[in-house]
C-alpha cells in the first residue's frame, strides 16, 4: 500500500498500452504507469479490459513550484499531472496512472466514456485546476461558482487571507 | 383630452416602470443565483453526451455500445415535462445540496446535483498548513465520521515518512475508527428514519450516538472534529477505565438495533417504502465509482478492511455484509448489520488491546511528554520545532485509501520535502456516490426521491470540501 515503485512501462512503448496482471507478491504495492498523453486514453481502456472494475479517483497536480520530481527515464515533467487512480477487485491491486499535461495546451482526453464514474472527479479537476477533458459530455465547474475567474489549487493562484482582529486591537470604526 | 384621461396615461405609466423595476429585480436575482451550465437545461438545448450522462449515466451496453438517447423517453417532448428545483436548503437533502429534477407527473426522468455551496477549499488551506496541523483541517471534511478522515491523512504523512507504529496506537486508532462507524450509521439510521416519517426512529438514532459522542469528548476532548489521531500515534491514551464504557455502549446499542429491528425492519411501511425503491445492479454501482454500502447492498463483497487491510484489520473476525437488491432496504440492512459488525469488532479490540505506547516516540514527529519540557532543553527545542516548523516528509506521492462509513476515503498526498503537503487530495465517498443519484432517481415517484438522497448518505462537508 505504501511503497511506490516505478512501473516498467514508459510513455510512448506498446508495452505501456498494454499492461502486465501484476504478480501475486506486487498486490499490496501500486503499480505506477506513465503514459504519453496521446496513449493515455488507449492505456485506461487497456487497464479496464486486463481487470481494473473501478476507477478510485482522479485528480490534478500542479508541479509549478516543485519541477524537479523524480520521473522514470523517458518522461518530460511538464507543469500539470492527471493521476488517475485505478482498482481491481479481482486482482486486489491499484494502480496508479500519472499523465503530464503540459502549460500551454492543458486538456488530455476525458476518460468517462471507459468509467461513467470519472465524470464528477473530471468536473473537479476542470473546476479547481483548469485541466480541460477532451470528449466530456458536461465539462463545466462544478464546485465553485459558474462565473468564478481562475482555478483556484494552482500554485499561482493566491490564498486569500483575512486579517485577524485581536481584542485589543482599534475596531475599524 | 379630459383630466380623466390624463390621470388614466399616468396610472399605465406608472405601472409600467413598476413592472420594469421588478423584471429587473427579477433577472437580478436570477443573475445572482443561477449556476449557469451546472443546471439542468430542458432537453432540446442538451448535448446526446450530456443527456446520457444525466438519465442514469451507465447505459452502457455489453459490447461497449451506447444507447441511443433517443431512444430513452421516446413519447415525451420537452413542453410534457417541467424541471424542478429542490433546494439548496431543504430539510430532506442533509445540508445544502441542490437537485434539479426533470419531472413527468410524479416521475423522476433526469436528475442533476448540483453542488458546491459548502465548498471552502480545503484541498487549497491543507497545502497552507504543515503535516502537524494537517488533521485539523481533513478532521472538518466529514463531520459525521471525523476520525476517518484524521486516519487516512495520518496514514498517507507516515507512509511518506516511513514511521512504525506501536501497536497500541494502532489499535486505539481502530477502536475510534469503528466507534465512530457506529454513531455515523447510527446518525444515519436517525436521519433516514426522520425522511421516511419515523421521528421515532430520529430520536433513538440521536440518543445512542450521543452515547458514542460522549465517549469520544472523555477520550478526545470534542465531541466533533476531534483531531486525535495524529501523524505518529494518537493524541492521548485512552481514559481510565475505557473498558467499562466501551462495553456500556456495545452492550446497550447492540439491544438498542433489535428494538430498530420492531421498529422499522418488520414494519409493513417502512417495507413499502424502501424495498424495490433506488435500484442499482453491482455493475452500474462498479461503473459509477460506487462505493461502500451502496456497492456492498448489490452483492458486491468489497469492504478494503477485509480485502485490503489497513492498521490490523486483518486480526479481527468480522463479517463483510452484502445485500443482493440494492435497494434502499438492502442499504438500510447493510448498515445496520454493520453497526453489529463494529460492536462485535469493539469488544474484541477491547480485549486484545495491547500495552504500550499511544504514539510513536520519534522527537521529529511527535512532541516530547509535557513533563520532560522542564528538565530538557532538547526536549524544549523538539517541542517548538514539532508545533512552529512541522517535521520534514521526504519527497515523494502516495494514495492511501481507507473503509470510512461510506465507502472508500482516499488521501493523495505529494510532498516536495518541505513541512507541508505539495498538494493534498482527499477522494471523498459522498462525492462520487453522489453520481449515482440520477440513476437512482430515474423512473422512481417524486415522493421517493427524499429516501433515496438519505440511502445514499451523502455529508455535504465531503462533497464540497
Amino acid at each position: 500500500m505504501t511503497e511506490t515503485t516505478p512501473n516498467a512501462s514508459t510513455a510512448g512503448t506498446t508495452a505501456a498500452i498494454h499492461p502486465e496482471v501484476p504478480r501475486l507478491a506486487d498486490r499490496l504495492v501500486d503499480q505506477l504507469a506513465f503514459p504519453h498523453r496521446d496513449t493515455y486514453h488507449q492505456m485506461v481502456s487497456a487497464f479496464r479490459d486486463v481487470g481494473f472494475e473501478l476507477c478510485a479517483d482522479v485528480c490534478a497536480v500542479d508541479y509549478l513550484t516543485h519541477p524537479g520530481r523524480t520521473l522514470p527515464a523517458g518522461v518530460t515533467p511538464e507543469r500539470f499531472e492527471v493521476v488517475v487512480n485505478l482498482l481491481s477487485m479481482s486482482m486486489r491491486q491499484r494502480v496508479r496512472i500519472r499523465v503530464q499535461v503540459p502549460e500551454s495546451d492543458p486538456s488530455v482526453d476525458s476518460i468517462v466514456d471507459v468509467y461513467p464514474g470519472a465524470d464528477a472527479m473530471e468536473r473537479e479537476a476542470f473546476d479547481l485546476m483548469g485541466i480541460v477533458f477532451a470528449g466530456h459530455p458536461d465539462m463545466t465547474r462544478i464546485l465553485m461558482p459558474e462565473d468564478w475567474e481562475g482555478h483556484p489549487l494552482r500554485k499561482d493562484y493566491g490564498v486569500g487571507r483575512v486579517p485577524v482582529q485581536f481584542k485589543e486591537a482599534p475596531g475599524p470604526r | 383630452m379630459s383630466e380623466h384621461d390624463d390621470r388614466e396615461q399616468a396610472e399605465i405609466g406608472l405601472e409600467d416602470t413598476e413592472r420594469a423595476h421588478r423584471e429587473a429585480e427579477e433577472r437580478a436575482l436570477v443573475a445572482e443565483t443561477s449556476e449557469g451550465a451546472q443546471e439542468l437545461m430542458p432537453r432540446g438545448t442538451t448535448s446526446a453526451g450530456e443527456l446520457r450522462q444525466e438519465v442514469g449515466a451507465v447505459l452502457r451496453l455489453p459490447e461497449g455500445g451506447y444507447v441511443d438517447p433517443g431512444d430513452i423517453d421516446i413519447d415525451r417532448r420537452d413542453d410534457q415535462t417541467m424541471i424542478i428545483n429542490m433546494g439548496p436548503q431543504h430539510p430532506s437533502t442533509h445540508g445544502v445540496l441542490r437537485l434539479m429534477l426533470e419531472l413527468d407527473g410524479e416521475t423522476v426522468l433526469r436528475t442533476k446535483p448540483i453542488i458546491g455551496y459548502l465548498h471552502t477549499g480545503m484541498e487549497k488551506t491543507g497545502e497552507e498548513l504543515t503535516y502537524v496541523q494537517g488533521a485539523t483541517n481533513t478532521t472538518r471534511m466529514d463531520y459525521l465520521s471525523p476520525l476517518h478522515n484524521e486516519l487516512v491523512f495520518s496514514l498517507a504523512t507516515e507512509a511518506l515518512l516511513g514511521v512504525e507504529l506501536p501497536p497500541r496506537a494502532v489499535w486505539i486508532r481502530m477502536l475510534m475508527a469503528e466507534l465512530n462507524r457506529m454513531s455515523s450509521h447510527l446518525m444515519w439510521m436517525a436521519t433516514n428514519g426522520m425522511d421516511l416519517g419515523s421521528t421515532s426512529m430520529m430520536i433513538y438514532g440521536f440518543r445512542e450516538r450521543e452515547m458514542v459522542l460522549s465517549f469520544f469528548e472523555k477520550t478526545t476532548g470534542l465531541r466533533m472534529n476531534h483531531n486525535y489521531i495524529r501523524p505518529g500515534g494518537v493524541a492521548a491514551d485512552l481514559p481510565d477505565g475505557w473498558q467499562d464504557d466501551v462495553e456500556v455502549i456495545c452492550e446497550t446499542v447492540l439491544a438498542r438495533t433489535y428494538e430498530y429491528d420492531e421498529l422499522l425492519t418488520g414494519q409493513p411501511i417502512f417495507r413499502e417504502r424502501t424495498e424495490a425503491v433506488g435500484n442499482i445492479s453491482a455493475e452500474e454501482a462498479l461503473a459509477l465509482s460506487v462505493t461502500g454500502p451502496i456497492l456492498r447492498s448489490t452483492g458486491v463483497p468489497w469492504d478494503l478492511r477485509r480485502t485490503m487491510p489497513y492498521l490490523d484489520y486483518n486480526k479481527l473476525d468480522f463479517d463483510v455484509i452484502v445485500g443482493s437488491y440494492g435497494d434502499n432496504f438492502d442499504r438500510y440492512s447493510v448498515r445496520l448489520n454493520e453497526i453489529r459488525e463494529s460492536i462485535r469488532m469493539v469488544r474484541q479490540i477491547a480485549e486484545m488491546m495491547p500495552p504500550g505506547d499511544y504514539r510513536v516516540q520519534d522527537r521529529k514527529v511527535t512532541p516530547p511528554p509535557r513533563a520532560r519540557i522542564d528538565e530538557s532543553m532538547e526536549a524544549l527545542i523538539h517541542h517548538f520545532k514539532v508545533f512552529t516548523e512541522g517535521f520534514r516528509v521526504p519527497e515523494g506521492e502516495v494514495y492511501v485509501a481507507i473503509e470510512s462509513p461510506r465507502g472508500e476515503l482516499g488521501c493523495y498526498l505529494v510532498s516536495d520535502g518541505t513541512s507541508k503537503p505539495y498538494r493534498m487530495h482527499i477522494r471523498a465517498p459522498s462525492f462520487v456516490n453522489l453520481q449515482a443519484l440520477p440513476l437512482l432517481l430515474r423512473g422512481g415517484l417524486m415522493a421517493d426521491a427524499v429516501a433515496v438522497i438519505s440511502s445514499v448518505d451523502p455529508v455535504m462537508g465531503e462533497v464540497d470540501r
